[in-house]
């Protein structure tokens, strides 16, 4: 099989997820404009080279409608020749976006492609595109349907994480984040957004609340509690999981993933094609899997799919010097590192999803890239990223630093 | 024109006034030949220029009770008999074009061109609501005992005569969920506020403003036939509709567990039906009813809780010989909570109860007890203020037995104590006349022991009331060795004028109703010792169909009353007792950590002042071992419950306990909640097959411990390929006894 090599990758800031929110007046699709621009600007890419974008997006309706990955194309004068498409594996579409992506190239159909995603959930709205799964009674009955904050409590409560791990783990997200941007770890992939003019609408991460202590989170109310009981969602949980005599509701914003806007850019491609382009591999694409798990609750993806991944790249959990996996909700990332056997030391060490957002069909590329500037900052080698999916899936990705 | 079950009769401005009272019968239904009439009316007012319109409504004190029943089994039973000749496919088919009959009606109704009213003079429920909702305009009298509703779903059927697509285009698909999957209904002023009727109208007026719509110039056309028609409360994937449904999805699980096919239905009704045209809804609804009517759990719930329910109702059991009796007295021996419970109901039905008790003031308690019944049911408004009033002066508080005197009957509700009982029944009988019947409310001690301190042994029987009396429908009646036909029809004969449903067994130790519960808490009691999570127990119970789970119920019966229980079989029994699992919790409860269940707020549960009841927080220390959930099939869990129950069941239908399986599944559902969805413990039997069921109960009894080991007749069965309801058909006895 051909060798897939990533050659750059960008983002954009995260702007707060609301009308306050310094992305709302940012179209969708000029966010991944702005990050294909980036892509050619600071890489001098030709980009008639550039075979296919693939790009993630959750709630692709209305202006995120329609295929934004080519509507993103030709805003960002790419050349005709490129095509577009856009993915959807909820959470995970930005990662998945890079896998497309980089099938292309391993099955030698394609020289060069980007992955990337996009999420303006400010203007778009989480839960704009709608599906059967929490609608259609055929399924969702089923399926034991509940809301992700519903399932993260529930992998609270059955695996024995209280208010105060969850909390714990969201101050050191906060403390990570801060140290990272202070450390200037981001600037390497951060492109700020910008106006017609040229100016800075955003170039920072604007969610993040580096002075949360336990104090400060422990004045926030449960979030999800009231809809759990009053929606019938704790009830269908306990029946899927009877062993729950009652959900401990210890999910609220500060252990959250953040609601925010954004989109990242990844370009990859052989090695030939790179060489074309004058680009230098940063890292090798080693292996990547997705895997369907139980569906209400939900969020435990990551574990089945990591063991997936690594078993198909024989390799194991310590060969792996990094880790990402996706700060949806902390109850998932603690029983991710607990069932994987990770040291907190190799996980998120830059922070996450609840510091510094998660606009959920960029996402996965954002830790991607992330993690791939740490392992040249640190000379490392190896890293794992994960995330997990709505209605029960999980997906990985293994790259392996180039030199 | 003339019609059987119709008036008809145009007046001078033209508008007909169709008045449905199908002659011989109380209440009108939708028989296959009122609709067959009512498919002549539509086609008379759409063709004749003379009519502009027609006004629907009834000559019987309410509007319509729904669909027959009785066609509804013919509909079924063809369906059997058409698959063993036409084949499967071919069978559906049939049934499926059988099935939008009724639709089709009243969908040529609404658009048949002329404007139709229902004037909804009472009641209208099932399919008489249904074709209301095919009306252009609904105006109804105002009466709070009058119900609208779609009641379907608590025999297992669901509205199929355009109901799960009509009522959704009326209130939205939030309120008519909220109706249709509970089957609830609400009287003309609410259903107004709803948007299910257009107008609550003074009676006396009712006609007169039906008429006027159409004098007016009321359009013959459905607001879904509108070009401009929106569903209210949003289409499913609004972004209302969304959380609407996803809420309402769990919501059905919730209360439901997913038991009952015909709730499933309605649901995917709703929401398919939502998505398209009118007449694609229609046929999607016809499809699911087609499914729903197939199902075992709508034969078997149709069977039990309508047809098997009625029958019992109607005494069916009732010795014919004894002429019809009535109780104009009734004493009650013991002014406790059952005491309260059977005055209160007794006294609604207009009979004179003395209520006895210790002293007085204990007497004097018990009266204002009831009393406060009565007024809470006022308020609800469940009966009126004058009917409360006249209820509580129906009773008398008393400390002597001279009250008695002249009573029809007396019944006994105090303490489960044989001594104490022996000398209430001494006492009582010393002031009755030598006919009068005396009932023993006991609901453990077997009937003929207590009846050797009766002087009269043949008049003593078992009258067994369930907790809270009031709401209870269930009156097991135990029959002792002594005890006459004449006791038996008298009794029943009581049981019918307070409207309860009774049961007739004959005598063991926890008869029937009591016998087959035990297995359930004891079931409970085995899992826990194996280590199964209590929480997992509880919901398996639940999720089987139970209305509580076995630990919170040995609660509420209180430990150490199952304590005591299983003290007193072990001293009657002697070497016979087999001890189990279940009298180490017990001991390990009760004797060393004096935990007795609710009333002393420590049991399998903590009962905290504030909050709801949570699991004892160490009871895992009950087992040895704690098993990994994960590890556990829940629904073997499930099985295990209604198996260990409906094996009882078949032992007590065995030791000729019970002889009638119609009381075996009526008594069951209505005394504690056994599954309704299955249709009792012997439909259940007859639903997974004599032959599996055998197999799993041997394959259990490996498992779990010789409790399963099948009984003989069940091994009987299981070769014959036999079935309760086929080798001892209720009718088929009636039949050969004629």
């Amino acid at each position: 099989m051909t060798d897939c090599y990533i050659y750059d990758h960008v983002r954009t800031p995260r702007g707060r997820g609301k009308s306050d929110g310094s992305l709302h007046e940012v179209t969708a699709m000029e966010l991944a404009a702005q990050s294909l621009r980036a892509i050619r600007d600071r890489n001098e890419l030709d980009t008639g080279l550039v075979d296919d974008v693939v790009m993630g997006c959750v709630d692709p309706v209305g202006e995120a409608g329609g295929d934004i990955a080519r509507a993103a194309v030709l805003s960002a004068d790419y050349d005709q020749t490129v095509a577009g498409v856009q993915i959807n594996r909820f959470c995970a579409s930005g990662l998945d976006a890079i896998n497309f992506a980089a099938m292309h190239v391993m099955s030698d159909q394609h020289d060069m492609t980007i992955g990337g995603g996009v999420e303006s959930m400010s203007r778009v709205g989480l839960g704009a595109a709608g599906g059967a799964w929490p609608v259609d009674p055929k399924l969702a009955v089923k399926a034991y349907y509940t809301p992700q904050g519903i399932s993260a409590d529930l992998v609270a409560t059955k695996y024995g994480f209280s208010r105060d791990d969850v909390d714990a783990y969201a101050v050191e997200s906060q403390k990570r984040a801060d140290a990272a941007w202070k450390d200037g770890r981001f600037k390497n992939s951060v492109v700020p957004v910008t106006d017609v003019n040229g100016l800075d609408i955003l170039d920072h991460d604007e969610h993040m609340r580096p002075e949360t202590d336990m104090q400060s989170l422990a004045s926030l109310r449960p979030a999800f509690a009231k809809m759990g009981a009053e929606a019938g969602f704790d009830a269908a949980s306990i029946q899927r999981y009877p062993e729950v005599e009652f959900l401990n509701h210890v999910h609220h914003a500060g252990n959250s993933s953040g609601i925010v806007d954004g989109a990242a850019a990844t370009l990859m491609g052989n090695e030939e094609a790179g060489r074309r382009a004058g680009l230098k591999p940063r890292a090798r694409i080693r292996a990547f899997a997705n895997i369907g798990t139980e569906p209400s609750i939900m969020l435990t993806g990551p574990i089945a799919v990591t063991e997936k991944v690594l078993e198909r790249a024989g390799m194991s959990v310590d060969d792996i010097d990094l880790f990402e996996i996706n700060e949806a909700f902390a109850s998932i990332v603690l029983l991710a590192m607990d069932k994987l056997g990770l040291d907190h030391g190799k996980v998120n060490v830059n922070g996450g999803a609840i510091a510094m957002g998660h606009p959920l069909g960029a996402t996965g590329t954002i830790l991607l890239g992330t993690v791939l500037d740490e392992l040249e900052r640190r000379d490392l080698s190896t890293a794992l990223v994960t995330l997990c999916i709505g209605a029960g899936m999980g997906t990985a990705t293994v790259i392996e630093r180039v030199q | 024109m003339t019609y059987e079950n119709f008036g008809f009769e145009v007046d001078a401005d033209g508008i007909a006034l169709v008045t449905w009272d199908m002659p011989g019968r109380s209440m009108n239904v939708l028989s296959e030949s009122s609709m067959g009439e009512l498919a002549d009316i539509i086609e008379k007012v759409a063709g004749d220029d003379a009519i502009k319109g027609a006004v629907i409504t009834s000559g019987k004190s309410a509007f319509c009770a729904g669909a027959d029943l009785a066609m509804m089994r013919a509909m079924t039973e063809d369906y059997t008999r058409s698959v063993g000749t036409i084949g499967e496919k071919a069978a559906v088919k049939d049934l499926f074009e059988r099935v939008q009959q009724s639709s089709g009606l009243f969908r040529r109704l609404e658009t048949c061109g002329k404007p139709f009213v229902a004037a909804i003079n009472g009641t209208a429920l099932g399919g008489g609501l249904e074709l209301t909702l095919a009306c252009h305009h609904r105006v109804a009298a105002i009466n709070p005992k009058c119900q609208l509703g779609l009641p379907e779903s608590k025999v297992g059927l669901f509205p199929g005569a355009g109901g799960t697509q009509r009522l959704p285009r009326l209130m939205g698909a939030a309120q008519a969920l909220q109706l249709m999957l509970p089957g609830r209904g609400v009287d003309p002023e609410r259903a107004a506020a709803m948007g299910m009727i257009h107008e609550a109208v003074d009676p006396g007026d009712l006609l007169v403003i039906a008429k006027r719509w159409i004098a007016d110039g009321g359009a013959a056309q459905q607001p879904w036939d509108g070009e401009k028609f929106r569903i209210p409360g949003g289409a499913n994937y609004s972004p209302g509709g969304m959380m609407t449904w996803a809420a309402a999805n769990a919501l059905y699980r919730r209360e439901t567990y997913d038991n009952y096919p015909a709730q499933r239905a309605i649901m995917s009704c709703v929401y398919e039906g939502l998505m398209v045209p009118i007449d694609a809804g229609l046929r999607i609804e016809a499809r699911y009813f087609t499914q729903v009517v197939r199902s075992p759990e709508a034969g078997n719930m149709i069977r039990s809780l309508f047809l098997s329910k009625q029958e019992l109702d109607k005494l069916a059991r009732r010795p014919a010989a004894t002429p019809p009796s009535e109780v104009k007295k009734l004493g009650i021996i013991g002014a406790g909570l059952m005491g309260c419970g059977i005055a209160y109901v007794s006294a609604l039905a207009g009979i004179d109860v003395m209520l006895i008790d210790v002293d007085q003031a204990g007497a004097e308690a018990g009266r204002d007890r009831t009393g406060a019944l009565l007024e809470g049911a006022a308020k609800k408004g469940r009966l009126s203020a004058d009917a409360a009033t006249a209820a509580l002066a129906r009773i008398t508080p008393a400390s002597t037995y001279d009250v008695l005197e002249g009573c029809d009957l007396v019944i006994e509700a105090v303490f489960e104590n044989r001594d104490i009982k022996a000398k209430v029944t001494g006492e009582a009988e010393a002031k009755i006349s030598d006919d009068a019947v005396f009932g023993s409310n006991t609901s453990t001690l077997p009937i003929t022991g207590l009846a050797t301190a009766s002087s009269r042994p043949a008049n003593f029987i078992g009258i067994h009331f369930f907790s809270p009396v009031e709401k209870m429908q269930l009156v097991e009646i135990i029959t002792g060795k002594e005890t006459s036909e004449d006791t038996l029809a008298k009794a029943l004969d009581y049981v019918r004028a307070i409207r309860k449903t009774p049961i007739v067994v004959n005598d063991s130790r926890g008869f029937f109703t009591s016998r087959v519960v035990a297995t359930y808490l004891a079931e409970g009691h085995h899992m826990l010792h194996e280590g199964v999570p209590a929480a997992m127990i509880e919901n398996a119970g639940r999720m089987a169909g139970m209305p509580v789970g076995p630990l919170a119920l040995n609660d509420e019966v209180a430990l150490d009353l199952s304590w005591k229980i299983r003290q007193a079989a072990k001293a009657d029994l002697g070497d016979a007792y087999v001890e189990d699992e279940m009298d180490a919790i017990l001991d390990e409860m009760v004797v060393k950590r004096e935990r007795f269940g609710r009333k002393n707020a420590k049991g399998f549960y903590d009962y905290p002042k504030e909050g709801p009841k949570r699991l004892w927080a160490d009871i895992a220390e009950l087992s040895p071992d704690q098993l990994d959930p994960d590890t556990l099939d829940v629904r073997e869990l499930m099985d295990r419950f209604l198996t260990i129950q409906a094996l009882e069941t078949a032992r007590c239908f065995e030791e000729n306990v019970l002889t009638d399986v119609r009381e075996a599944d009526v008594g069951a559902i209505f005394g504690f909640g056994f599954a309704p969805y299955s249709g009792g413990p012997l439909s259940y039997i007859d639903w997974v097959g004599a032959g599996a069921f055998v197999e799993r109960c041997d394959r259990y009894a490996g498992l779990y411990g010789e409790r399963f080991t099948p009984c003989a007749l069940l091994r009987e069965m299981a070769g014959r390929n036999e079935t309760f309801y086929g080798r001892f058909d209720p009718h088929g006895a009636v039949r050969s006894a004629a």
